[in-house]
C-alpha cells in the first residue's frame, strides 16, 4: 500500500506499533562481521529451536544488523518486547541456545557469555551513569531488521521526510541542517549546511546528490555497520538532502567489497519505492526522488569525491583540481552535493528532534556524535558511538577495556592513511576535529588502530607508505614519484641501509609532496611518516644508528638464535617451515641463519624459552 | 584482486555468456538515458562481464566498447585503473589476503607469506593449473576478525600462517 500522506504514515506506524507481539524477542546480529563469525548457525540453531518447542508465539526472531560488539561475535540480544528487560550474549554457540531459550529475560543462561551494554539511544533514553556511548548516527542499527521497512516506520522513519515536505521550504531545512552545526563525517569535517546552501543557490536543470559509500580507510567499518543495519536512514536522508538543494536524482557509490550492504540497500530502495517513499510525488507534495547505485572497482582514491564522481561516470577515478567543486561542476558537470553516509545518518535525527538538540550533545565546534572503528590490538574490537569530545582514554580503555594480552599501549592511528599516530601523552585530550588537528593527527572517517609496544612505529609508517603509492592514481608527480622514495627510504631504514640523512631527506620530502600534490591522497601521503617521526624519532635513530628494530618487528634487523637453555624436544625443528633448524634429540639445536625467514614459529613454539630475538 | 564472484564456472559456452552480457547491457541502456550518459553503465558492465567470463578478456572488451560505442582504448584504460579488474584468467579458488591496516598489525603479512610459499606463487598470480589465485585487498570491514583471509565468498578470520594448509586441502573440486 502506498504511503501517500503524513497522515497515513502516522496512521500506519501507529498500527505496526500497537500490534500484538511475541513477549520475547531475540534479535541476531547478521552484519558482516558477525556472519563471518558464524552467526548463521545460530540463527539455525534458534530457528529450529523455536519451531521445536512450539514457541512461535512467545519468541520473535529478528535478524539485526551489527551492534558494534564485533569483537564478542556472534552476538545476539534477548529483550522482552516492553523494552524493561535486555540481556546481550556473547560468544554464542548454537549449543547454548536451549539454555539461552531457558533462561528467556529474567535469569542468565549457564555456561553463557553476557555482555554489558554501555550505551543509549538520546532521543528517547536518559543516559543511566556510567553509560559512555550515545545512539544518533547507530540509533537503528543493530536494534532493527534492516530488511523490515515496517520496523523502520515503527522508529519515526520516514517522519522527518514527512515533515520536510509537509511543513518546510528548502531553504528552511538548509537552515536547520546549519544550525545544528552537524560537520561532514567522511573526513574534512566540511558544515553540511554550508555544502547543501552552496548547491541550493546554483541554478540549474538538474542537481544531483551523492551518497560516498566508498569507505576506503582499511580499518573502518561504520558506513558498512549503518548501511547494513539501518539502510533506510540512508535514503530518507538522501531523500531530504535532494528536497534542500533542488535534487532529484541521488546517487550512492558503494565499494565492491561491501556485498551485504549492496544487497540490502537494494531491497530498501525496492520496498521504499513499493510505499511511495521514493519515485514520484512523494507525500503528495509533488517532489520526485528516484536512488540509483553504482559501485566501485577497489580504487582507494574514488573515495575523494572528484574521483568519485569520475567513476561514476564511468571513467577512470582520477581526481581533478578544485574549483570547480562538486557543487557548482559535479556528477555530469552538474551541480552535485556528495556526502559521507555517516553525516546522512544524522540528518533524519536532526529534522525530527532540532537543531537545539543536536547542539547540546558534542563540543561547541563539533556538535554530534563521531562513531569510531575500534581495532588492532586493543580488547574490544568494534564500533564506539560516543559524544564529540570524549576521551581517547574513554574510548580505548573504557569502551575498549585497553589493550589485549596486557600488554602495553604505544600508540593510536587516526584518519587512516592520512593521519596520523596519538601517543599516551594525549590519551586524555577531548577529542573533536580541530584537536586532532592540533596534535598532528586527523579524524578522518574514524577508523581507530590501536597499536601495542610489539608494533614499531617505522614499520607502520611503511605500511601506510606502500598503502598510498599502490592506490596512487599516478596522475601528479608529486605522488607518483615522491612517495615512491619516500617508501624507498623507509624501505632502507627497516632494512639496516638507512643513515640518519635519511631521515633528514624524508623530512624535507614530506613537505615538498604535502604541499605539491594535486588530491588528498597525495597532499595527506606524508602525514604518518611525519607524525611517527614526530612522536618516535628515537625509534627511527634505533633503526639507522644501531641496527636495531626496538619492537623487534623489522626482520632483517633481527636474528632468532637457540641458547643453552635448550633441552632438545625438537618441537621448533618440526614447525619450521623452511626446516633450518638441525639438532639431535636431547641436545642443543642451531638455526641456520642464511636459510631462516625470520617467521618467528621457533620462538612461539619453544616452550622452554630457549630461542631468543636479537 | 580480483572479482570475488566464483564466475565463469558455469559450463555455459562463450556465444551464451555473450548472450548473457548483451541481456544485462540492452536492460542497463534500455533506461532511456541520454546516450552521452551511457557509459555511466560501464563499471557495473565490466563487473558483470567479469562475474559471467571470470576475467575480462580482449573479446569482452571489444564487445564492451561496441554495445556502448566508445573507443577500445576507453576500456583497457578504465580495466587497467581498477585492481577489481583483470584482463588475466585467474585461478577458480580466490584467495584474497586482507592487508587493511587492522590485518596488518595483527600479523597478515606473515599469513600472506605462507600462502605465497606453499602455492608458490607472487601475489596478484595464479598456479599454473588454474587452481588457485593469490591475492590481497584492503578490508573487508570484518576487522574484529582479523587478519581475514577470503576464499572467494567465504571469510576466514583469525587466520594464522599455522591455518595455510589447513585452508588449501578445503578447497577441492
Ligand atoms: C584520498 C581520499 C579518500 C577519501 N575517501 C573517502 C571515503 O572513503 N569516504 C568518504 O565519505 N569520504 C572520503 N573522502 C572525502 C571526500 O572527498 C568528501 O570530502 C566527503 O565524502 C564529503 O562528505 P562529508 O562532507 O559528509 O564528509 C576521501 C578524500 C580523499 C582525499
Ligand atoms: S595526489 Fe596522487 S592520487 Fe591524487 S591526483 Fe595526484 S597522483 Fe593521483
Ligand atoms: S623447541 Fe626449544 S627446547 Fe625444543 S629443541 Fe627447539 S629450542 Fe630446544
Ligand atoms: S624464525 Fe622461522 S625460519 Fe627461522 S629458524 Fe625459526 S622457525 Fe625457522
Ligand atoms: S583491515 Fe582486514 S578486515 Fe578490516
Amino acid at each position: 500500500m502506498r504511503i501517500d500522506t503524513t497522515r497515513t504514515l502516522r496512521d500506519l506506524a501507529g498500527e505496526i506499533a500497537s500490534r500484538p507481539h511475541p513477549p520475547v524477542k531475540i534479535s541476531v546480529s547478521m552484519g558482516t562481521c558477525g556472519i563471518a563469525a558464524g552467526t548463521g548457525p545460530v540463527l539455525e540453531a534458534l530457528r529450529t529451536a523455536v519451531a521445536e518447542r512450539h514457541l512461535e508465539n512467545a519468541v520473535e526472531i529478528s535478524e539485526v544488523g551489527c551492534m558494534g560488539l564485533c569483537y564478542a561475535e556472534p552476538v545476539l540480544m534477548v529483550s522482552s518486547n516492553d523494552g524493561s528487560h535486555r540481556l546481550i550474549y556473547g560468544d554464542v554457540t548454537p549449543q547454548q541456545i536451549p539454555a539461552i531459550l531457558d533462561a528467556g529475560v529474567d535469569s542468565i543462561a549457564p555456561g553463557t557469555r553476557t555482555i554489558e551494554r554501555n550505551w543509549y539511544y538520546p532521543e528517547w533514553e536518559t543516559p543511566a551513569p556510567g553509560e559512555l556511548q550515545a545512539r544518533i548516527v547507530l540509533r537503528n542499527t543493530g536494534r532493527l531488521c534492516p530488511e523490515n521497512l515496517e520496523e523502520y516506520l515503527a522508529s519515526d522513519g520516514y517522519a522527518a521526510l514527512g515533515k520536510v515536505l509537509d511543513t518546510m521550504t528548502p531553504q528552511e531545512v538548509i537552515d536547520l541542517i546549519t544550525a545544528s552545526g552537524l560537520r561532514g563525517r567522511g573526513g574534512g569535517g566540511f558544515p553540511t549546511g554550508k555544502k547543501w546552501q552552496f548547491a541550493a543557490a546554483r541554478q540549474s536543470d538538474e542537481k544531483f546528490i551523492i551518497c560516498n559509500a566508498d569507505e576506503g580507510d582499511p580499518g573502518a567499518f561504520m558506513d558498512r555497520a549503518v548501511l547494513e543495519g539501518d539502510p533506510h536512514a540512508v535514503l530518507e536522508a538522501m531523500a531530504i538532502g535532494g528536497y534542500a538543494i533542488g535534487a532529484h536524482t541521488g546517487v550512492i557509490y558503494i565499494r565492491a567489497e561491501y556485498p551485504l550492504a549492496v544487497k540490502r540497500l537494494e531491497i530498501a530502495i525496492e520496498q521504499a519505492h513499493e510505499r511511495g517513499l521514493l519515485g514520484k510525488n512523494i507525500f503528495n507534495s509533488g517532489f520526485d526522488f528516484d536512488i540509483q547505485i553504482k559501485f566501485g572497482a577497489g580504487a582507494f582514491v574514488c573515495g575523494e569525491e572528484t574521483a568519485l564522481i569520475h567513476s561514476i561516470e564511468g571513467k577512470r577515478g582520477e581526481p581533478t583540481v578544485k574549483p570547480p567543486f562538486p557543487a557548482d561542476k559535479g556528477l555530469w558537470e552538474k551541480p552535485t552535493v556528495v556526502n559521507n553516509v555517516e553525516t546522512y545518518a544524522c540528518i533524519a535525527a536532526i529534522v525530527r528532534k532540532g537543531a537545539e538538540w543536536f547542539r547540546s550533545i558534542g563540543t561547541e565546534g563539533s556538535p554530534g556524535t563521531k562513531v569510531f572503528a575500534l581495532a588492532g590490538k586493543v580488547a574490544k574490537v568494534g564500533l564506539a558511538e560516543v559524544p564529540m569530545g570524549t576521551t581517547l582514554r574513554t574510548i580505548i580503555y573504557e569502551i575498549g577495556d585497553g589493550i589485549r594480552n596486557n600488554r602495553q599501549f604505544k600508540a593510536v592511528q587516526t584518519g587512516g592513511p592520512s593521519g596520523g599516530c596519538i601517543t599516551a601523552a594525549n590519551l586524555d585530550l577531548p577529542i573533536d576535529y580541530e584537536a586532532l588537528k592540533k596534535i598532528g593527527s586527523m579524524m578522518g572517517s574514524g577508523g581507530m588502530i590501536v597499536m601495542d609496544e610489539d608494533d614499531c612505529m617505522v614499520n607502520i609508517a611503511k605500511f601506510f607508505l606502500e598503502f598510498t603509492l599502490d592506490e596512487s592514481c599516478g596522475k601528479c608527480t608529486p605522488c607518483r614519484i615522491g612517495n615512491r622514495r619516500m617508501y624507498e627510504m623507509l624501505d632502507d631504514i627497516t632494512s639496516g641501509r638507512g643513515t640518519p640523512e635519511t631521515i633528514e631527506k624524508l623530512k624535507m620530502l614530506s613537505a615538498t609532496i604535502k604541499d605539491t600534490a594535486l588530491c588528498g591522497l597525495g597532499q595527506t601521503a606524508p602525514n604518518p611518516v611525519l607524525s611517527t617521526l614526530a612522536n618516535f624519532e628515537e625509534e627511527y635513530m634505533a633503526h639507522v644508528r644501531d641496527s636495531r628494530c626496538p619492537a623487534g618487528v623489522c626482520s632483517k634487523l633481527i636474528r632468532y638464535e637457540i641458547t643453552d637453555r635448550c633441552v632438545g624436544c625438537g618441537i621448533c625443528l618440526r614447525h619450521c617451515p623452511v626446516h633450518c633448524i638441525s639438532g639431535e634429540r636431547k641436545m642443543r639445536h642451531l638455526i641456520d641463519q642464511e636459510r631462516c625467514i625470520k617467521c618467528g614459529v621457533c620462538f612461539q613454539s619453544c616452550r622452554f624459552h630457549a630461542v631468543e630475538k636479537r | 584482486m580480483s572479482c570475488q564472484c566464483s564466475g565463469g564456472c558455469g559450463a555455459a559456452g562463450d556465444s551464451e555468456k555473450f548472450a548473457e552480457l548483451d541481456r544485462f547491457i540492452t536492460e542497463l541502456l534500455s533506461r532511456g538515458e541520454p546516450p552521452e550518459r551511457r557509459r555511466g553503465n560501464l563499471i557495473q558492465i565490466l563487473h558483470r562481464a567479469q562475474h559471467i567470463f571470470g576475467y575480462l578478456p580482449e573479446e569482452v572488451q571489444k564487445f564492451v566498447a561496441e554495445r556502448l560505442d566508445l573507443p577500445r582504448a576507453e576500456i583497457y584504460g578504465v580495466i587497467s585503473f581498477y585492481s577489481y579488474f583483470t584482463d588475466q584468467p585467474v585461478g577458480r579458488y580466490k584467495i584474497n589476503v586482507c592487508t587493511g591496516t587492522a590485518c596488518f598489525v595483527k600479523g597478515a603479512p606473515k599469513v600472506l607469506d605462507e600462502f605465497k610459499r606453499q602455492l608458490n606463487i607472487r601475489e596478484g598470480e595464479s598456479t599454473p593449473d588454474g587452481k588457485f589465485f593469490l591475492g590481497a585487498l584492503r578490508c573487508v570491514g570484518a576487522c574484529s576478525l582479523a587478519p581475514v583471509v577470503m576464499v572467494n565468498e567465504r571469510v576466514y578470520g583469525n587466520m594464522t600462517a599455522d591455518k595455510v594448509a589447513g585452508i588449501l586441502a578445503e578447497c577441492t573440486d
